[in-house]
C-alpha cells in the first residue's frame, strides 16, 4: 500500500505539490485568523512555514533545495520553479495602471543603481570587517550581498576562490530570505503601500524571489510593480560586478 | 476560450523571456536581461490594446487571471525550496552582509520616494523602467 501511495504521489508530482501547498495555505489563513486575527497576513505566515520546511528538509537531507530534497515533497520543486514562478509574476502584471508605471519610471530607474550600489557596498564593508583585504574576494562577497547569482557570476569573471563564492551565494540566500520575511512587518515604516514605492522597493532590493515574497506577504496589488524592477536588477548586478564595482575595489583595496 | 488567454499570457512570457536572452547575450553578460519586466510591459500593452478592440474579454481573461491568483501558492512553493540551511551554515560573515543589504535597502526606500516627488512628474516612458 505504501509503495502505491508513493507511485502515485511521486509520479503525480505537480499534483502533490498543489495539495500540499493547498494545505499549507489553509493552515496558514487559519493560524492568521485565529491567532492575530488577520492582522499577520496568511501569505506571510505561508511563506514563513515554507522557509522553516526548506531548513528543515535541507537539515535532514543534506541538500541544497529544502524540502524538494524529500522524495515526498519534490513536486513542490515544479509547482515553485522559475518556469510557473516567472509565468505567474507576468499574470500579476494584467491590470497594472500604465500611468503609476510611467510615474516612477525615472525614480525605478535610479532605484536599481542605488539598490545595486547599497547592497554592494554593504557586503564589501562586512567583508572588510572580517579581516578580507584582497579586491577578488572583497569584490565577490559584495555582489553576493547584491543576489545570490551576481555573486557566483561576478567571482567566476575575476577569479574568486570556490570558499569565497559559497559565502557569496549564502550572503544573498541571507537577503532574499529576509526580504520575503521581514517585509510585511517593515512595510508601515518605510511608505510601502503604493504601486510608486513598489517599484522603488523592486528596485533597491532587487533580489527576486524575495521581493517576489515580500511584497505577496505585504499586499498583492503591489507584486507586479516591484517585480517589474526587480527583474532588472540582477542583470544590472551582473553587468556591473566584474567590471565597473571590481574596478573600483581594486582601485581603492590596491 | 480560456486557452486563448492562458496562450496569451505564454507567448507574452516566452517572448519577454527571449527579448531578455537576446540582449544579455548582446551585452555580453550570463544573465537574463529583464525578462519576466519584458513580459510584463508586453502583457500590459497588448492586453490592453485587444481589450480596446474588444478581442479580449470574458474568458479569454480568466486564462490571465487564474496565475495572477495563484501567484501566492507558487510563490509559497518557492520559499520552501531555498536553500535555508545552506544559507544560515553559510557563517556570521554571510548573514551580516546579507542582513546589512537589507537594512540599507529598506532605509533607502523612503529617500528615494522622496527624490521621486521633487522631480517633475515626468513624461518618461513606460519603457524607461526597463
Amino acid at each position: 500500500m505504501y509503495e502505491s501511495m508513493m507511485k502515485v504521489i511521486t509520479g503525480y508530482g505537480l499534483i502533490s505539490g498543489f495539495a500540499v501547498i493547498g494545505l499549507t495555505m489553509w493552515v496558514s489563513y487559519w493560524l492568521s485568523d485565529t491567532f492575530t486575527k488577520g492582522r499577520l497576513h496568511g501569505s506571510a505566515i505561508a511563506i514563513l512555514l515554507g522557509l522553516v520546511l526548506s531548513y528543515v528538509g535541507g537539515a535532514f537531507t543534506g541538500g541544497s533545495k529544502g524540502v524538494v530534497d524529500i522524495p515526498l515533497l519534490s513536486g513542490i520543486g515544479l509547482l515553485g520553479g522559475a518556469m510557473l514562478r516567472d509565468f505567474a509574476i507576468v499574470a500579476t502584471a494584467f491590470g497594472v495602471s500604465v500611468d503609476e508605471l510611467k510615474r516612477a519610471g525615472f525614480v525605478g530607474v535610479l532605484a536599481l543603481f542605488f539598490g545595486v550600489g547599497s547592497s554592494f557596498v554593504a557586503g564589501v564593508a562586512v567583508a572588510i570587517g572580517f579581516g578580507y583585504t584582497d579586491a577578488v574576494s572583497l569584490t565577490t562577497i559584495g555582489a553576493g550581498a547584491v543576489t545570490y547569482i551576481v555573486g557566483p557570476v561576478t567571482g567566476a569573471a575575476i577569479g574568486a576562490s570556490s570558499e569565497v563564492m559559497a559565502l557569496s551565494i549564502a550572503a544573498g540566500l541571507i537577503k532574499a530570505i529576509l526580504v520575503m520575511v521581514l517585509t510585511p512587518f517593515v512595510a508601515p515604516f518605510i511608505g510601502l503601500n503604493n504601486p510608486r514605492s513598489a517599484v522603488i522597493f523592486g528596485g533597491l532590493m532587487g533580489t527576486s524571489s524575495g521581493v517576489a515574497g515580500g511584497l505577496a506577504a505585504t499586499d498583492p496589488k503591489l507584486v507586479p510593480y516591484g517585480c517589474l524592477t526587480a527583474a532588472f536588477y540582477t542583470a544590472l548586478g551582473c553587468l556591473l560586478g566584474p567590471s565597473l564595482l571590481f574596478l573600483i575595489v581594486r582601485g581603492l583595496a590596491g | 476560450m480560456i486557452i486563448y488567454g492562458v496562450a496569451f499570457l505564454a507567448l507574452c512570457t516566452l517572448t519577454g523571456l527571449f527579448i531578455g536572452e537576446l540582449l544579455g547575450k548582446w551585452m555580453g553578460i550570463p544573465a537574463n536581461v529583464g525578462g519576466v519586466g519584458i513580459a510584463m510591459l508586453l502583457l500590459i500593452g497588448l492586453g490592453s490594446y485587444l481589450g480596446n478592440r474588444g478581442l479580449f474579454t470574458g474568458k479569454s481573461e480568466q486564462g490571465v487571471s487564474f496565475w495572477a491568483a495563484i501567484y501566492i501558492p507558487i510563490v509559497v512553493a518557492m520559499a520552501a525550496q531555498q536553500n535555508v540551511y545552506g544559507a544560515i551554515s553559510g557563517g556570521p560573515m554571510a548573514i551580516l552582509a546579507g542582513t546589512l543589504a537589507v537594512v540599507l535597502g529598506f532605509a533607502l526606500v523612503p529617500v528615494l520616494v522622496r527624490i521621486g516627488n521633487r522631480e517633475p512628474n515626468a513624461t518618461v516612458p513606460t519603457k524607461e523602467a526597463g
